[in-house]
């Protein structure tokens, strides 16, 4: 790895880790130290290791410089050392003399808290995003922003209004209580789903970005799954989900950034090794009485993998989505199961439940439309792709549905 | 928007079912159940096995216990589901679906779910 490639590795492993330890010595009043600390050890790096060369263990360098940083910081700024070092949370006699535990179980505990503390339900879920991507996946403000498709403002301003919320809620950089870290783990996994999603279906013409940000998700709850305490069946249901669908990753766009349908797809360039990982978590995932929507999904995700036609893979598919719709409806679950019934029953049955959907704005519902009109009445199979056409928002999409008009 | 209970009723509930209708009805149910959360109209239900099903009773002022929704009582409910409707008759339309009037002297009966406010 040369020098270009070192730094934006260290960057995205390293940032986070010194971010939480920093975080949880000052406390979450002053996230923003932690966060100024870590870049600014980066910087070293980049500054010294230029001129001097990488060190031998670059991690080591980031951490002792980090530390250094932050005793620094503790010394000179007084106000700093008056009004919040004497209420540190470890009982040093003097400010600078504290001991900044870069241990890997520090490490891995302040990382798990922070991920809690982000993840407060008093914070907009939007701006839980931001916080985890900023500060537990070291993203910078560029590459939120890019990955929102938005620009740097918004984003700055989404993550001062989500530091704010974390002050005045007074969020606490800890583990919840044993009987609370159920409910609490329910917005974690709700977040940390989002953060995949928008890596999963971004629109950002960025493929490493989005590629990074399912990597991230995913890291995000092996975190969670190597803790005792917050191993828990949704959790590897969760990331059992992700693993199936990272497997269509390369899949399902092809060189011009379109989307790939699922039934138009290479199957060679599944990739089988996170199909076996998905596997391995979805038993794993199979114990206990709860069954998530994690669980659900996972499950339907399981059966995409298997390429093949089958009444029986239709049929399995079509009853998790009942299941699914019952405990969360939404839209896309609606559509998908609705394609799938036309699969297990038929197209006339799928028609009639369609027509039942009310989901006028969509445009994906008139492309389903379509899709079942298509072989049984073209006329309105070609009306209503032409709606969807006309309702669709990306160009990704139109050029999708242009090409079923053009093959009718 | 009112929710409404789709209750339904079996004509005689001893009647042995083959293994293989038993999976036909499941499965209509089903997807029943699963058309009408597509719909995000479905709010709960369940279904009524006759394991463990027993009648309460009072003759002579005495609580007589017997076994099963059976014997003198023909009809038995073999489950319900509450669903969220517009109106009365979109709770309607729903039963009229409901596979378990493909069974000769079954009954879908639609009750509204009286408001707690």
């Amino acid at each position: 790895m040369d020098n270009r490639e070192l730094i934006p590795h260290l960057f995205r492993t390293e940032f986070r880790k010194i971010t939480s330890v920093l975080c949880k010595i000052f406390g979450i009043d002053h996230i923003e130290i932690a966060e100024d600390i870590a870049s600014e050890t980066f910087l070293s790096a980049l500054e010294t290791w230029t001129f001097n060369g990488i060190p031998a263990n670059p991690t080591a360098w980031l951490y002792n410089v980090a530390k250094n940083k932050a005793k620094t910081y503790l010394q000179r700024n007084h106000v700093f050392k008056n009004k919040i070092a004497s209420q540190l949370k470890q009982s040093a006699t003097e400010a600078y003399e504290i001991e900044i535990d870069l241990s890997d179980k520090n490490i891995t505990d302040s990382q798990l808290q922070m991920l809690f503390a982000i993840c407060h339900p008093s914070i907009p879920k939007e701006a839980q995003v931001g916080l985890a991507l900023r500060i537990l996946c070291g993203f910078g403000i560029n590459e939120i922003a890019d990955a929102f498709l938005t620009n740097k403002e918004t984003i700055n301003k989404r993550l001062f209004r989500a530091r704010e919320k974390l002050r005045t809620e007074k969020v606490k950089i800890e583990f919840p209580g044993e009987t609370e870290i159920n409910k609490r783990l329910e917005t974690v996994l709700t977040t940390i789903y989002l953060l995949f999603s928008e890596g999963y279906y971004s629109e950002s013409q960025d493929t490493v970005l989005r590629t990074d940000l399912c990597v991230e998700a995913m890291r995000l709850t092996q975190l969670l799954i190597d803790n005792e305490q917050t191993n828990l069946p949704s959790v590897n249901a969760l990331l059992s989900l992700m693993c199936f669908h990272a497997s269509r990753f390369d899949a399902r766009k092809n060189e011009n950034g379109e989307i790939v349908l699922y039934q138009d797809q290479d199957e060679s360039l599944w990739n089988a090794e996170l199909i076996t990982k998905g596997m391995f978590y979805l038993h794993r995932a199979s114990y206990g009485n709860i069954l998530s929507t994690y669980h659900l999904e996972a499950s339907i995700a399981y059966w995409h993998t298997i390429k093949e036609d089958s009444h029986e893979k239709w049929e399995n598919i079509l009853q998790l989505y009942n299941q699914l719709l019952q405990v969360a409806y939404s839209p896309i679950a609606a559509l998908n199961r609705t394609y799938v019934l036309s699969k297990a029953n038929s197209k006339q049955e799928a028609i009639i439940e369609a027509e039942k959907l009310s989901l006028p704005d969509n445009h994906f519902y008139f492309t389903l439309l379509g899709e079942l009109y298509t072989g049984i009445d073209n006329n309105k199979a070609k009306q209503n792709f032409q709606k969807a056409l006309s309702l669709a928002k990306t160009q990704t999409d139109r050029n999708t549905i242009q090409k079923k008009i053009d093959t009718i | 928007m009112d929710e409404f209970a789709l209750i339904m009723r079996h004509e005689d509930g001893k009647k042995v079912a083959s293994p293989e209708q038993i999976q036909a009805w499941m499965k209509q149910t089903m997807d029943w159940i699963g058309g009408i959360a597509a719909q995000n109209k479905f709010v709960s239900g369940t279904g009524l096995p006759f394991d463990d099903a027993w009648v309460i009773t009072t003759k002579n002022s005495k609580s007589i216990v017997t076994n099963g929704p059976f014997g003198e009582i023909k009809e038995t409910i073999g489950g319900f589901i509450i669903v969220k409707a517009d109106s009365v008759d979109e709770a309607v339309e729903f039963a009229k679906n409901c596979p378990v009037l493909q069974g000769e002297g079954n009954s879908m009966e639609v009750r509204k779910i009286a408001r707690k406010d």
